[in-house]
């Protein structure tokens, strides 16, 4: 059981070095009951190793890691539950075998699939998984996590793939477990992903460069919007003078520009656009922090490594 | 940029495409227009079609009925996944094996790869395995493989799965500047935060067409109301027609007639393919049909 407020996840200060690789940098990272928490941050920027290294499965080379207030151990983990991007589900075994290994292999009595609130899944009971769509797969692999009644939810990319009527409804499924006491950490690339989350804590290069609602991240970050006739004419321009324009629709959005120098780049080249500022979303100021290296590459080299 | 602009607009895309691999229908009746000098985006979850779609846009698909048009063999690129990339060569054997197999000669070839190379972030990587690459810079080189031959058509099925955010904007800078020189591109993606960049999306359902257009008149079109309430004051019948937004619940009222306790709330692309998937459910479905 846990109290509304318990802090479930904790890493404090922790540091993890590979070689010469610093993979983790003095992070922080607290998931309370009650509250669903993204990690984001590009690949390599330290996502996994931190989590990891919370639950016990990687030693830090410093800082605290707790898991229920305790130090991570098998008991600890007991308490979790946790849907991988590749779902972990046994592909030939039945809906109803899954849940009932997992549960065993949890020291619980096999539910019921019956039991479940979810008929499409009750009713695929005896279906081998593979034989199921992936939005039921993901169902499955959400009850399979859950069949064990953990106190803390580790997500993975939880509705990659699926439709947006199957993703709602497993986000409600998320939300459904948070309002009962339970914790979840979610970690994602992807937006829509985030805007289900109370909080976002953002990495790069190791370290915890931003956390707090997305509204507070963005804070008062903004894009120039550039609205033209002629995108195509507008983007050309703007790429060759070395500024980054994103198309949205048929207009333009600059994250981070100055709007008078770029009306001026238009109007210089007679392309008749309207630029104006915009509250930048919060994917464009993601794209900035976690992009943002701490040493200035060469001009023209990517910020992203396969780390 | 050197992908150059085609002298007469041209229109692609498939017409009552139907396609059937064996009994099973995978698309049923679908059109889709791809101009160029624009993005268009295929959006649907696993099995909806939009794969079968843009592989028979690609000529690698026989349809069952309708019509498909292309330009020839040599002027389509397509993209699936990095599959494209050979990962035992480096970035620059990669260009230089393409580029010979589309007879493009040494110099031109120079020059495209580095414009697009230095524009993917790859310019540093030219040395290096591909197979040694990250997901993103790998995905971006498929990109540029798919480019080098300046097609008229590029069809990228999926092109950001798996590619964090950072990559992810940067292979979204590559197709902008490819659709800004002229080229028709078509997108598969299942992500609708991803099509809102498109100038127009056809939302795929079950083989079937769900919704069509310009993602600003596919949000103008939706039936009836949204609004945002706390989750515990959705009244009960409303609960199949809501789902979570975040801390609040978003609610569908279809007859238009918002909550008094709640200011209408602005509609996403996301929103509009619920709402539609919502009408279109059959009260005894088949599980996960």
């Amino acid at each position: 059981m846990t109290l509304a407020g318990d802090v479930l996840f904790s890493a404090r200060a922790i540091v993890r070095r590979f070689g010469p690789l610093l993979a983790v940098d003095r992070a922080d990272l607290e998931v309370h009951a009650g509250e669903i928490v993204g990690l984001l941050g590009a690949n390599g920027a330290g996502k996994t190793t931190l989590i990891r290294i919370v639950l016990g499965l990687l030693p830090a080379d410093s800082g605290t890691a707790r898991l229920f207030g305790l130090p991570p151990s098998r008991g600890t983990r007991r308490r979790l539950g946790y849907v991988s991007q590749g779902l972990g589900l046994w592909e030939d075994l039945s809906v109803a075998e899954n849940l009932q290994f997992t549960s065993r292999a949890f020291g619980k009595a096999a539910p019921a699939v019956w039991d479940t609130a979810d008929d499409d899944l009750a009713a695929a009971s005896r279906s081998l998984v593979r034989d199921l769509p992936l939005g039921l797969r993901r169902r499955l692999a959400f009850a399979a996590a859950l069949a064990h009644d953990p106190d803390l939810l580790v997500l993975d990319e939880p509705t990659s793939g699926v439709d947006p009527l199957a993703r709602a409804r497993l986000w409600d499924t998320v939300h459904a477990a948070v309002e009962t006491g339970k914790g979840s950490l979610v970690t994602t690339h992807y937006m829509d992903e985030a805007g289900q989350c109370d909080r976002l804590v953002v990495m790069s290069e190791g370290r915890v460069v931003a956390a707090g609602t997305a509204a507070a991240i963005v804070g008062d970050r903004a894009a120039v919007t550039v609205q033209t006739d002629d995108w195509a004419t507008a983007f050309a321009l703007l790429d060759e003078a070395g500024v980054a324009a994103a198309l949205v629709g048929r207009d333009l959005r600059v994250p981070g520009a100055d709007p008078v120098r770029i009306q001026r780049l238009l109007d210089a080249a007679g392309v008749a656009a309207r630029t104006s500022l915009a509250l930048a979303t919060f994917e464009e100021v993601f794209v900035a922090l976690a992009g943002e290296p701490t040493t200035p590459p060469a001009p023209g080299t990517a910020s992203e490594d396969g780390a | 940029m050197s992908l150059q602009r085609s002298a007469v607009p041209a229109v692609w895309g498939v017409e009552d495409l139907t396609v059937r691999y064996g009994q099973r229908t995978a698309l049923d009746h679908v059109s889709l227009a791809v101009p160029s000098s624009t993005l268009t985006a295929v959006v649907g979850g696993d099995g909806s079609g939009k794969s079968t779609l843009l592989r028979a846009l690609a000529g690698a698909v026989r349809p069952a009925g309708g019509c498909v048009r292309r330009p020839a063999a040599h002027q389509v690129g397509y993209v699936a996944g990095a599959r494209a990339v050979y990962t035992d060569l480096t970035v620059d054997e990669n260009v230089a094996f393409v580029a010979e197999a589309y007879g493009i000669g040494r110099a031109e070839r120079e020059a495209r790869a580095l414009l697009l190379l230095r524009r993917a972030g790859l310019i540093d990587a030219r040395e290096r395995l591909a197979g040694r690459l990250s997901g993103g810079m790998r995905q971006k080189l498929a990109f540029v493989l798919a480019a080098l031959h300046e097609p008229q058509l590029l069809i990228l099925d999926e092109p950001t799965t798996g590619v964090d955010p950072v990559s992810r904007a940067e292979l979204w800078r590559l197709i902008a500047a490819a659709a800004a020189g002229g080229v028709a591109i078509v997108v598969a993606t299942t992500y609708l935060d991803e099509a809102e960049r498109a100038a127009a999306v056809l939302v795929l359902q079950r083989g079937r067409a769900l919704l069509a257009g310009a993602p600003a008149e596919i949000t103008a079109r939706l039936a009836g109301v949204l609004f945002d309430l706390p989750p515990d004051a959705v009244p009960a019948g409303a609960l199949p027609r809501s789902w979570r937004n975040g801390a609040l619940r978003r609610v569908w009222a279809p007859a238009g007639r918002p909550s008094a306790a709640a200011a209408p709330a602005t509609p996403t692309l996301a929103d509009a393919v619920i709402v539609a998937s919502l009408s279109a459910e059959k009260p005894a479905e088949e599980p996960g049909s």
